[in-house]
């Protein structure tokens, strides 16, 4: 069956209500409105508004008190309209939902679930279009999700409530309107990163909204006679080192994609696990393509040029293999 | 709801009132040809629309004066305009352009004028409340009688920012007027759906903050208060909070469909437009005749068609200067 991400995630909402009567969705506009990416859309006829339940404009306020409720004994999801917007909830994820577990040696627990969409693309320009994953990312104490398939915005939000630690969704904007076959078997585990292309000479491992990117680019270098391995990681925190070291000592040379600025990306980090573990089985030094660092320009063509683009991939690949 | 137009003798001359009205105008046909040139895909992103809410804008910066300082959000189109920004530079920045207020990259949300002393659009909900604070410190720490006038809307009002800045301008007594522009609405979220206390002065007046509130479609009205609250905030006796009783007519966005609203609603407090309330009062008040009606907005028509030309005309940033002015030292990776 062909679903967009949005539906998949709406539907992994309604299944995750349905199932458990601790679930419940809130955030800024996700009731009346249906969702500002029409995520929740028709929900708050389906379960009511104790359930689906507007917020104020009070960032810290509501995702602290999801923090709260899960403390208490429900399953919350707290919906942040964008990681733009998760800044000013910024000290309830990092001081309190992360730290909970360990500074009470275990007697608490937070089972939250907070998502939001992130990245840029749309011309909404500097404020609204950032990407803040690899921050999150370096916090331990969260797991960090980024579904880049509609078979994962299907499947990532159930296994994430049944986590008894808080787990972050990051729900690229322009992945909303991505239209998919919804594999048969649902995806079961939130541990692991997934080859979506396999290759043999360039590992490109990339995640979230720049996987179709990344897809794009290793079919124009396969039209070039170059076999590229794409990874997409799905999980950027805890890492799944062994998938990326794998794919990166078959094809002995890698390239990260990640949107995030370049200085203190996540994309930095997985280059330092390589050079780590795996520096003696490559044949050419590592490379990135990350975002200009500069704030979000309007304009299309300047924005056209601070993201990673295809061509970009492309070109760093073929850099790499002296071409 | 009040449907009753504002009626009655003015506060000022002629000529003000014909400058009032052209600018409420100049927002007006501005945005619509916004809304329109967004249908056409030149212009892109966010586009939040002011039209319905005008007389705010026009009569509370009618108010002020030269050496203050202003700080909007991302509806601040009709800020900008009447502030002095030209049309030409704001219709450019929409269009993406080099000849654009800020080059192009900030777009319809993030409209800048230095000499115009316009911080800007701001368009994270209440993120302009700290500055505008801060803008007063400055001002009064270096002996300068300027005030700080922050634009926002009733939604912002739930963000601790909001109250932050209340106590911290209270408390310091600085010379801040924090103009709510309360449309009952933030997106799609109404003020009674947001606040257990929607009396919104009894908020700021918890912080010993002075407050206004007035018919946000009045546009005399407006000025007037501005007026009163500009005086008691220059002189020295600490910051004013004025609540602007208005509504947006259209989507709060171009993405917006609009479904948590009575469609009735919309029409009702389209009769208490500003525009059309203050023509008939200067009609009433024989300021105004049909022709005179019709002359203006011909003119202001004609400077839409300008600005829209020179938009047109406009060049790209190049791609080579993305870097350009990120940090005053050319390096900075
Ligand atoms: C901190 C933050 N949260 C959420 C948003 C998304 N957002 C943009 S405008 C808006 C509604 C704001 O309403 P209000 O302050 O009343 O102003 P209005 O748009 O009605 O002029 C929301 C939720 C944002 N820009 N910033």
């Amino acid at each position: 069956m062909k679903m967009s991400y949005r539906e998949a995630l709406r539907e992994a909402l309604r299944e995750a209500m349905s199932a458990d009567s601790r679930v419940f969705l809130m955030g800024e506009d996700v009731g009346r409105y249906g969702g500002s990416y029409a995520v929740s859309k028709g929900l708050l006829d389906e379960f009511g508004p104790d359930r689906i339940r507007d917020t104020p404009l009070s960032e810290l306020g509501f995702v602290g008190a999801g923090i709260g409720a899960a403390l208490g004994g429900m399953r919350p999801i707290v919906e942040v309209m964008t990681v733009n917007f998760s800044l000013l909830a910024l000290d309830q994820i990092v001081n309190t939902a992360a730290l909970y577990r360990h500074m009470s040696a275990g007697q608490f627990s937070v089972p939250v679930v907070i998502r939001m969409a992130s990245g840029a693309g749309r011309q909404i320009a500097a404020q609204h279009s950032h990407s803040f994953e690899n921050w999150y990312a370096s916090i331990p104490g969260l797991t960090v999700l980024a579904p880049a398939t509609v078979d994962d915005a299907r499947g990532m939000l159930g296994l994430a409530l049944a986590d008894p630690d808080p787990v972050l969704i990051f729900e690229h904007a322009q992945l909303y309107n991505l239209e998919e076959e919804l594999s048969a078997d649902k995806v079961s585990e939130i541990r692991s990163a997934r080859v979506r292309r396999a290759g043999s000479t360039v590992s490109l491992i990339t995640y979230g909204g720049s996987l179709p990117k990344t897809m794009a680019a290793a079919e124009m270098l396969a039209e070039e006679g170059i076999d590229a391995e794409v990874i997409d990681l799905r999980v950027l925190r805890p890492l799944d080192e062994a998938t990326i070291l794998a794919s990166v000592r078959k094809c002995r040379r890698a390239v990260v994609i990640d949107e995030c600025w370049r200085s203190g990306s996540l994309a930095g980090e997985i280059m330092a696990r390589i050079a780590e573990q795996a520096f003696y089985d490559l044949d050419a030094p590592l490379a990135r393509v990350c975002s200009e660092e500069v704030p979000m320009p309007y304009a299309r063509h300047l924005e056209e040029a601070a993201l990673p683009q295809p061509a970009k991939i492309v070109a760093a690949a073929k850099a790499m293999l002296g071409k | 709801m009040n449907t009753s137009l504002a009626t009655g003798p003015l506060p000022f001359a002629r000529d003000f009132a014909l400058q009032l009205l052209e600018d409420m105008l100049r927002i007006r046909r501005m945005e619509e040809k916004c809304a329109e040139l967004y249908g056409a895909q030149k212009i892109r992103g966010f586009l939040h629309l002011y039209i319905g809410e005008e007389a705010v804008a026009v009569g509370s910066l009618h108010a002020l004066r030269p050496v203050d300082n202003i700080v909007a959000t991302y509806r601040e189109h009709g800020h900008a305009l009447v502030r002095g920004l030209s049309m030409q530079s704001i219709m450019a920045e929409m269009y993406g352009k080099r000849e654009g207020s800020s080059r192009g990259r900030g777009g319809s949300m993030h409209l800048f004028d230095a000499r115009t002393r316009f911080f800007g659009g701001n368009a994270i909900v209440a993120g302009g409340l700290p500055i505008a604070v801060g803008l007063a410190l400055a001002a009064r720490m270096r002996g300068e009688a300027s005030v700080t006038a922050c634009y926002f809307g009733e939604g912002a009002i739930a963000e601790g920012a909001f109250h932050e800045s209340m106590n911290l301008a209270a408390l310091w007594r600085l010379p801040v007027l924090f103009c709510c522009e309360n449309n009952l609405y933030a997106m799609g979220t109404a003020l009674s759906r947001s606040e257990s206390q929607t009396d919104l002065c009894a908020k700021a007046a918890s912080y010993k903050v002075r407050t206004e509130s007035v018919d946000g479609q009045d546009v005399a009205a407006v000025y007037e208060t501005t007026c009163r609250a500009e005086q008691y905030v220059r002189e020295g006796n600490g910051p004013c909070f004025i609540e602007y009783r208005t509504y947006r007519y259209r989507a709060h966005s171009m993405f917006d469909p609009d479904l948590y609203r009575d469609k009735r609603e919309i029409e009702q407090w389209k009769q208490r437009g500003p525009l059309h309330g203050f023509t008939a009062r200067l009609k009433q008040l024989e300021m105004l005749s049909e022709e005179e009606f019709l002359a203006l907005d011909a003119k202001v028509g004609a400077e839409v068609e300008r600005a829209v030309a020179f938009a047109e005309a406009g060049d790209w940033e190049p791609i080579e200067d993305l870097a350009l002015d990120l940090c005053a030292r050319e390096a900075n990776k």
